[in-house]
């Protein structure tokens, strides 16, 4: 048997091309959030709706967001996201959405909800992917000027293709970006869900004002506070929490002239005398240019800046949402009677500023029977997927509730009619994929979030106690209502009196016990009587 | 009568002088448990110690029990003033009632006016009977005996096959003639039908008393008051199990729920005449017996622990039947033919005195 040649290295070199980042991810699209209609829809109301708030927030506007999907076919909808934001310059819109990986928030650190530039280009590249038709953008900056695009990507370039472009010259002044495309998808209202996304979307952001126009109606989320919480600061990144493959392209883009500049530059808490250790530990010289340094130096360094000791990350660049505005949150979809939160001061992950706010609500109209509902955020981003993988399901099931006032079995989520509310904010939130839909368990994360859970279970514990208190107080009244008039009657038998005064009588002791016998659950005392 | 009228005031008295003080109204109910029954080996009977609990009104935990005492005593009283009587039932239903403006009833079941109702008789230290209240009727009697009840001369031999149904209150009654060398107490209905049927009370100049299961206080009172007007002897004949025998020790020394009154219930003098864990050995049972369930063991393993079971004979049978594992009802003597029972067994028992003390 005669077998057929193989190929020839050069024959295998010669199908070695460069695979564009859009082209991996349209075979990779399940790592984007995009492995099913019904999530598919929900990832790209998702990226849409991220982009939207941070350009509002970025530029100190309170948001205003409108979403509407409609369908469009069998399986097919018309998904719209108009936000009144900054929107974009002419030149920008299509670098900007047109072309993955593209975008300014890479390299600096700063809490913000996307920042792997591969959101909104990921919509687009899916409505093409599943419909093959382009996505429409209109933005104008509030210049008078309003651009029209449509937009598909060359996913072999990784570069935008413009179909349409122009300018709508209608006089109107507006700023702000409207983005429409078709999309493949299924649209569903359960737990995990667009409206159930929305709706948490609007507790975490309470001072933004949402407007969702879905299949089945109009619902109005209106905002609850005036004010956006601090704009977060950016910082450079920390040498401890730096990845090889990012320090790499640092290292390529750096316009620092020697390494060691690059290190006081570029990074944050490395002063001279720092960078001048980790070049000497990584035995590498500290004055050679950083784009000519070898891909075994460059291994060098980084374990050298892992090794060398470092003050921590500031931490001032974090902006959480404050106790204030977490319950505002809350109050506008629950209609709870008690309501508390904890904000944790900022902690550090490996190099990364983190802060976790916790606030719960209790009772009133929420449902007795069953799990309590966990609403898990980062970056004010509601997650709903792979609650299972994520730091804080487990923190919250390794917590025990029942000595707050909630039953629990084993370690599961809880039951009672409670909401807990859990907000990771960080410059650098660590998702374990790329769909951003769960946080990795680092101890110091669930640690802090544990801590959290328990300050407020402590002032849930207070609550149920103190209500239960009340209730028995009642109950012991009730009772005593009940037999006082019976024993009254008996004791009256007994004696050949008349009852009224005798209950009249025990009514004035009824008083004055209103507070004692606090054994009630006792049996009757044992003494000794000799 | 007036006795009781009057402890009944004084009761009611006690409370309403707490309620004229402002204070909260309690009672003084003596203990009812293992932990306050003391065995007197002299007297062979179980009686009550001195522990009390304190029962108060303005507590959640006793407040029910509280108002359900006073509501037992009240009704008690009316029973004495207007001289009648009434049942343990009966007196559950007249106070049941759902109180006003609620879901809550002042009795649920029987069971919750049942031990009140004991919790006076120990606090006054007066009988049920005395307060007019009268149990279930359980417990026939046949044998040469003539009694007076409420006028009526009754003998006792001379009723059929039934017998006499043993009413639950013998205060009253008198024994006008009593002609019989013992008493036999029979556990079960069947064996003492089969002995009457057979005339065993007749050839035995004996009086035959079933108690059907754990003794009623009014048979316990009947067999007491023979025995001891009469100083006639009292066989007990019960299964080989741990009930069996405990229903004779209950005939015996009185029981831990009513060791307030053992010297008028109990038969100190009473023997057990079987059946035995011996006795399969001896009468050749073995085929007949029944294996032992989980909770006779449980039971016994209590018993060994009893004062009044610390006789080495009672020790050595109950180690047998924990050991074996089997007990034996009294039909296993039917086994061995259906007149084994009247014609061999008991004759002979009697015969060789082959009593357990």
């Amino acid at each position: 048997m005669v077998e057929k040649p193989g190929k020839t290295a050069q024959e295998m070199a010669r199908d070695h091309r460069e695979v564009a980042v859009s082209e991996f991810f349209e075979k990779n699209r399940h790592l984007l959030g995009y492995d099913n209609p019904t999530k598919a829809l929900l990832t790209v109301i998702k990226e849409l709706v991220d982009n939207s708030l941070d350009a509002c927030e970025e530029t100190r506007i309170l948001p205003r967001v409108w979403i509407e999907i409609k369908p469009d076919g069998a399986d097919r909808f018309r998904v719209m996201v108009k936000d009144n934001g900054p929107g974009m310059t002419d030149k920008q819109i299509p670098l900007a959405l047109g072309k993955l990986l593209y975008g300014s928030k890479f390299f600096k650190l700063r809490q913000s909800r996307g920042t792997q530039g591969i959101g909104a280009s990921g919509t687009i590249l899916y409505s093409q992917l599943t419909t093959g038709k382009p996505t429409t953008i209109i933005a104008s900056t509030g210049n008078g000027k309003t651009s029209y695009y449509e937009i598909m990507i060359d996913v072999k370039k990784n570069d935008p293709e413009i179909v349409s472009h122009q300018f709508i010259e209608d006089g109107k002044i507006w700023h702000g970006m409207k983005v429409e495309m078709t999309i493949e998808g299924r649209y569903v209202e359960s737990r995990k869900s667009v409206p159930e996304y929305i709706k948490q979307v609007a507790i975490a952001n309470p001072y933004a004002n949402i407007t969702f126009d879905g299949p089945n109606g109009r619902v109005e989320f209106p905002r609850t506070a005036n004010e956006l919480p601090p704009l977060p600061k950016e910082i450079k990144p920390h040498p401890y929490g730096v990845e090889l493959g990012i320090l790499r392209r640092m290292l390529k883009s750096s316009k620092s002239r020697t390494v060691a500049s690059f290190l006081m530059n570029d990074f944050s808490r490395v002063g001279g005398g720092s960078a001048k250790e980790i070049c000497k530990l990584a035995d590498i010289d500290s004055k050679i240019s950083p784009q000519r340094l070898e891909i075994t130096d460059t291994e060098k360094l980084f374990k050298a800046m892992q090794k060398t000791k470092l003050i921590r990350p500031p931490t001032d660049c974090l902006s959480p949402l404050g106790e204030d505005l977490l319950i505002k949150g809350l109050k506008k979809e629950f209609k709870a009677e008690f309501f508390a939160s904890v904000t944790r001061p900022p902690a550090v992950y490996r190099g990364n500023p983190f802060q976790i706010e916790v606030a719960v609500a209790y009772g009133g109209e929420l449902p007795q029977e069953g799990s309590i509902k966990v609403l898990r955020i980062t970056n004010r981003v509601p997650l709903l997927y792979q609650e299972g993988d994520c730091a804080i399901t487990k923190s919250i099931i390794t917590t025990d509730w029942r000595r707050y006032g909630l039953s629990q079995s084993g370690r599961s989520i809880p039951v009672g009619p409670a909401v807990i509310i859990v907000h990771l904010a960080s410059v650098w939130v660590p998702y374990i994929s790329e769909s951003k839909q769960a946080v990795a368990s680092y101890p110091v994360i669930i640690k802090e979030i544990k801590l959290a859970l328990q300050g407020i279970g402590r002032n849930l514990q207070r609550h149920v106690s103190g209500k239960r208190k009340a209730e028995m107080q009642k109950k012991r009244k009730e009772i005593f209502d009940r037999y006082l008039p019976e024993v009254a009657k008996a004791v009256g038998k007994l004696t050949d009196k008349k009852p009224e005064p005798i209950l009249n009588k025990l009514k004035g002791i009824l008083k004055n016990y209103a507070k004692v016998s606090e054994d009630g659950r006792g049996k009757e005392k044992t003494e000794n009587s000799g | 009568m007036v006795e009781v009228k009057k402890k009944l005031k004084i009761l009611g008295e006690d409370v309403l002088k707490d309620i004229n003080q402002k204070k909260n109204p309690d009672i003084d109910i003596p203990i009812r448990s293992l932990s306050n029954v003391i065995y007197n080996e002299k007297t062979k009977q179980l009686t009550l110690g001195n522990k009390v609990s304190k029962r108060y009104l303005f507590n959640v935990a006793h407040a029910k029990r509280f108002m359900q005492t006073m509501l037992v005593a009240a009704l008690c009283k009316e029973l004495q003033k207007e001289n009648i009587h009434t049942s343990l039932r009966d007196l559950f239903y007249i106070l049941k009632k759902t109180l006003p403006n609620s879901d809550e009833n002042t009795f649920d079941e029987q069971r919750e006016s049942d031990p009140i109702i004991v919790d006076l008789e120990v606090m006054l230290g007066i009988l049920r009977e005395q307060l007019h209240l009268n149990a279930d009727v359980r417990g026939r009697v046949v044998g040469n005996v003539v009694i007076k009840d409420m006028g009526d001369l009754i003998n006792l031999g001379k009723l059929g096959s039934g017998g006499w149904a043993i009413p639950s209150n013998v205060e009253d009654l008198t024994l006008k003639r009593v002609n019989a060398k013992y008493i036999l107490v029979i556990e079960k209905n069947a064996a003492f039908e089969r002995l009457h049927e057979d005339k065993f009370w007749k050839k035995q100049k004996c009086i035959l008393i079933t108690t059907q299961g754990q003794a009623a206080r009014g048979p316990r009172r009947l067999i007491q008051r023979l025995s001891a007007e009469y100083k006639l002897p009292v066989y007990v004949f019960t299964d080989a199990d741990s009930y069996g025998w405990y229903i004779y020790s209950v005939l015996k020394y009185g029981s831990i729920s009513l060791a307030h009154i053992s010297e008028r219930l109990g038969c100190p003098n009473a023997k057990f005449i079987g059946l035995t864990i011996s006795d399969i050995d001896e009468f050749k049972l073995e085929d007949f017996t029944i294996k032992t369930r989980d909770v006779d063991i449980k039971r016994a393993r209590e018993m060994l622990k009893y004062d009044w079971f610390k006789h080495p004979a009672w020790q050595k049978e109950l180690k047998l039947m924990i050991k074996r594992k089997i007990k034996a009802e009294l039909e296993a003597l039917s086994g061995r033919g259906l007149r084994f029972m009247t014609e061999v067994y008991l004759p002979r028992k009697i015969k060789n005195k082959d009593f357990l003390p």
